[in-house]
Order: C-alpha cells, then sequence, then structure tokens
C-alpha cells in the first residue's frame, strides 16, 4: 500500500469528479471538429494554390458560329485560336499553351453538369490552358490587352479572383475556429473555476482541518490540481478520439461519392501535433485555473 | 516507554530541533484576550496568563466557560477580538498565512470531535501532518505504525475511521497530534471516550512527551485524571483565568491574570 498516494481531499466521490471529464471530452470534441476543418481547408487552399500558381486560362467565345446553327458546328474552334495560340508562344516565359480537347471540357464540367449533359449540344467556350516558366514574370494586363484586340470577347483568367474568394471563405472558417477554440477554453476556465469552487464548499471541513495541522494552502491547491488534471486530461482525450473517428467516418462516408470539389481529409504531421496538443492545453489550463481558484478562495478567508 | 521516546527522537530529528526552551521565554501567553464571535456578545475576556515552554497543565472549566474557544485561540483556529495573545513570542495579529501554517506544524492538536478524516485510514490519518509537512520517506510508515501500536491499535491500521469506535478514534486522533513531536500540545478532552486504564497510558504518552520538551495543555472533566498527576491546573470560569500552582517550580502569574 502506498502510504502517500491518496489525496486527502476526497474529490474522486463528487458530483464533479463525474460530469467534468464528460464535459471536457465534449468540448474537446467541438474544438478539435473546429481545427480540423480549419485545417483541412487551408490544406486544400494551399494545394490549389500549388497547382494553379503560374498558369491561366484563356477562353474564347463561339463569335464565329451563327446563332441558330447547327448543334454539330456548335464545338467548332473558333477562328481566334490560331492567331491567340501565335501570340502566346511568342510571349517570353510562355512554356506551354495548350487547347483543351471537348472530352476534357467536358470531364472538367461533368462534376457540375453531371454525366447526362449532351456537351455537344451547348455552346461551350473554346480554353487554351497556359504554363509559364516558374521564374517568369508575365505582364499579364498586356497580354490580355492583346488577346482582346484579336478575339474581343476572349476572357484572360488568372484563377485569382476564384482562389480569392475560397481564400476569403477559408480566413473566415479559420476565425470562425479559432473562435470556437476561445470560446471553449473561456468555457473550460469558468466550469473548472465553478467546480473548484463547489469542491471547496463541499469540503470545507477537510481543508480547514489541513489548515490547522498546518497545511499551506498551494497543498490544499496541490490536491485539486491532481484531481483536475486527471479528468481533463481523460476527458480531453476520450473528446479528441472521438472527434478524429468522427473525420474519419466522414471521410468514409464521402469516398466514392459524386463530391469531388470537397477537399480531402488529408492532414499534415504538424496538424496532428497541433490536434495532440489540444488535450494537453485543456488540461493545463484546467490546472492552472484550478489552482488560481483555490489560492485567490482560500487567500480571501481570514 | 524507551521505545516510544525512541520514536520521537526520531521524529525530531526530521522536524523541529533544537527545541525553543530557552529560559525566560514563554510559549503561550495571554494579555487581557477578548473573544466575540461577529458582533455578538463576549464569549471570553480579560484572559491573562502565560505557559512557559516545557509545562504541563491541565485545564478544566464548566462546560460553556469557553475552554475550546481558548484553546482554539493556542492553535491559531481563531483570532482574539482584544487584547495581545502572543504564541512562540509571536503576536499572532501579525502572523501571515504563510507564517500561520508553519507556527501550526509545530502545534499537535487533539480536538475534542476528533477531525479524522473519513476516507483515509487510521494509517493515513496519522501520517497526514508528516505528509503535509513534505515527508514523503516509506520509513514513515513504519514509525507511524509503530505509534498506533503503542496506543493499542496495532490492529486497526487499515481501519477507516467510521469502523472505528469513538475510544479508537480519539487514539488515532491523538496519535496524529504527537506524530510529528510538536514543540506545543493542546488536547481537548483526550480521554473522555476511553476507560481509565487506557487514559493513564495515554497520559503517561503526554508525560513521555513533555520530558523531550513539548509544552502541554490538556484540557479535561476527568478531575480524578488530574488528582492522579501533579500538574498546575488552569481554571476557567466566569471570563477569567486562574491558575493552581500544584508543584514548585510551575510558571504561573497568579497576579496577573487572576479571575474575578
Amino acid at each position: 500500500m502506498k502510504l502517500f498516494g491518496r489525496r486527502d481531499v476526497p474529490l474522486d466521490g463528487d458530483a464533479s469528479g463525474r460530469f467534468l471529464p464528460w464535459l471536457v471530452a465534449v468540448m474537446v470534441y467541438l474544438a478539435a471538429l473546429a481545427l480540423i476543418s480549419a485545417m483541412t481547408m487551408s490544406r486544400a487552399i494551399t494545394h490549389w494554390q500549388e497547382g494553379l500558381s503560374g498558369t491561366l486560362t484563356i477562353q474564347i467565345p463561339h463569335d464565329q458560329v451563327p446563332r441558330g446553327g447547327p448543334a454539330s458546328k456548335a464545338n467548332a474552334a473558333p477562328d481566334a485560336i490560331e492567331p491567340i495560340l501565335q501570340l502566346l508562344i511568342a510571349t517570353p516565359g510562355v512554356r506551354e499553351a495548350k487547347v483543351l480537347e471537348p472530352e476534357e471540357i467536358e470531364r472538367l464540367l461533368q462534376p457540375w453538369l453531371g454525366a447526362a449533359a449532351g456537351l455537344t449540344d451547348l455552346p461551350v467556350p473554346s480554353l487554351i490552358s497556359v504554363t509559364f516558366d516558374t521564374a517568369a514574370e508575365p505582364n499579364l494586363e498586356n497580354l490580355a490587352r492583346e488577346v482582346s484586340k484579336i478575339s474581343p470577347g476572349a476572357v484572360v483568367d488568372t484563377h485569382q479572383s476564384w482562389l480569392g474568394k475560397v481564400r476569403d471563405l477559408a480566413r473566415t472558417v479559420q476565425w470562425v475556429a479559432v473562435l470556437v477554440v476561445a470560446l471553449i477554453v473561456g468555457c473550460a476556465i469558468m466550469i473548472v473555476a465553478f467546480a473548484t469552487r463547489m469542491g471547496l464548499s463541499v469540503h470545507g471541513h477537510v481543508i480547514q482541518l489541513l489548515h490547522l495541522i498546518g497545511a499551506r494552502d498551494s497543498y490544499v491547491a496541490s490536491q485539486f490540481q491532481a484531481h483536475v488534471l486527471t479528468f481533463a486530461l481523460r476527458g480531453g482525450i476520450a473528446g479528441l478520439l472521438l472527434a478524429v473517428g468522427t473525420v474519419f467516418l466522414a471521410g468514409r462516408t464521402l469516398e466514392g461519392s459524386e463530391a469531388i470539389l470537397l477537399p480531402e481529409f488529408v492532414l499534415q504531421p504538424l496538424d496532428w501535433s497541433a490536434l495532440l496538443l489540444l488535450p494537453v492545453i485543456v488540461a493545463i489550463v484546467a490546472t492552472v485555473t484550478a489552482r488560481l481558484t483555490v489560492l485567490r478562495t482560500l487567500g480571501r478567508m481570514p | 516507554m524507551c521505545h516510544l521516546a525512541d520514536h520521537f527522537r526520531w521524529a525530531s530529528s526530521v522536524r523541529f530541533c533544537p527545541l525553543d526552551t530557552a529560559i525566560g521565554k514563554t510559549l503561550v501567553r495571554f494579555e487581557d484576550v477578548a473573544l466575540r464571535y461577529g458582533a455578538g456578545p463576549e464569549v471570553l475576556g480579560g484572559v491573562s496568563f502565560h505557559l512557559a515552554p516545557g509545562s504541563f497543565h491541565f485545564m478544566i472549566g464548566a462546560s460553556g466557560a469557553g475552554k475550546s474557544s481558548l484553546l482554539s485561540m493556542i492553535y491559531l483556529a481563531r483570532r482574539p477580538s482584544g487584547g495581545h495573545l502572543h504564541i512562540f513570542e509571536r503576536d499572532v495579529t501579525t502572523l501571515s498565512r504563510h507564517e500561520t501554517a508553519m507556527m501550526r506544524r509545530k502545534i499537535g492538536v487533539v480536538f475534542q470531535d476528533f477531525r479524522l478524516l473519513d476516507h483515509l485510514t487510521a494509517l493515513e490519518n496519522v501520517a497526514l501532518p508528516l505528509k503535509i509537512s513534505g515527508q514523503r520517506d516509506e520509513k514513515v510508515r513504519r514509525h507511524v505504525a509503530e505509534l498506533l501500536a503503542w496506543v493499542g491499535l496495532a490492529e486497526h491500521l487499515d481501519s477507516y475511521p467510521p469502523t472505528l469506535s469513538g475510544g479508537q478514534k480519539q487514539r488515532v486522533a491523538i496519535a496524529r497530534a504527537v506524530v510529528g513531536r510538536p514543540s506545543l500540545l493542546i488536547a481537548d478532552e483526550p480521554t473522555g471516550n476511553v476507560d481509565d486504564r487506557m487514559a493513564v497510558r495515554l497520559l503517561y504518552l503526554f508525560e513521555e512527551l513533555n520530558k523531550l520538551g513539548t509544552t502541554i495543555v490538556i484540557a479535561t472533566h476527568n478531575e480524578s485524571l488530574v488528582a492522579r498527576f501533579n500538574h498546575p491546573v488552569v481554571r476557567l470560569g466566569n471570563g477569567g483565568v486562574r491558575i493552581d500552582r500544584r508543584q514548585p517550580g510551575a510558571d504561573a502569574r497568579p497576579g496577573k491574570g487572576s479571575a474575578a
């Protein structure tokens, strides 16, 4: 039998000992989900950005196709394509300029329009995909002006406006995640402070005795700290496991569905360590809160 | 008895040495002390007496005379509402929380209602003062077990207080009060729940501790016990204190604090 193993303040039998691990588990669960969403979002954006930097797309409308003309002619290549390709090849820094085949365009549009859409019947604009050398700093304004001289309806799309919107969305998600985590930490502080004060009053006679036989406030505080640390760690790890399980299940459900636009839940080692830190941070915050609450409450006593 | 002294010699080598036994000092000094609870009437008033280091006093008073209140001021549970109280040569009103805790470690208390922790075994209860003062040595266990055996609880080391009789609980409480070999021992009715034979045995324990330098104050109703041991008696009545010197060299100052 260990003589000094047991806690002098019997907090483990308290109501707080039963409900607090669950509360911490739920809080860590929600915080972990918020963090995972934010991190997945930012990974996806980095991924897209890397894929899109140094590229642009030129859309050329079908100005050459007569209105109400035969449907079979809808996808005939516009005349402007050839001069624009020439222009691009002459532009310094362009590594590749490629006209997308109709099949490729169809594949790209499928997620939006579905497999059944008969693209051959639609006047889909032609697309030229342009890739620049990595070091190149092309004058995009100049290029756009030259392109519109050849084909007034052509659009030079650097993807920046689309990426910018997605980036704004991601930033919003990240701020919401930060807010959620901050609220949860605030909640944890309030709950632990409340439970600690409750424990102090429920075990007032024990604490009074400990004081009378010479215990300092820090000794009493250490009893509460040890209790809070145990339940916060236990609850936090449970909450984190639940969150990871939820994300895993969600990933499995979405896999194979048509939602290929959704970012994958692929987390990097750095993200994992941030997630693992979450229950640790919550446990530290809870422990420090318990200590300060005990010291403050007892310090106010005569 | 020698065995017990060994125990305390061990405890003193670990904790409080040397003892504060300098001649001329007082361990407890009441000067016109008054005590009232909140805005209520005075429970005690005009209390003046002092106890020298190494002394042994009984305290007798009718119930309601304020014995427990007076003792609670000595073990620093209450502060006087008037007058001056010095413990270990320190004015108790000037003590910080830290100093109060440190001073309480030098004071062993046997509470009238024992105040054992029900969720700890007898052994753990008795070891608590040592644990609080920072002794985490597993050797402590052996010494605590010896002390409990000495008060006749060898069979109950791992018993929880609710399963013990009143007399057994009382002996656990006494063991807890003396385990750290305090400089000052306050006992409020420490023999109220044991038979005469055990009461005498416990008094011998206190005397043994006293021989090793601990100042002892024992509040009791048991006049026959008081008669059996030759120690000065602090008599408390009607808001005043009188000390009966029953042997030469007792350290009361009757002129100063005598009762009305």
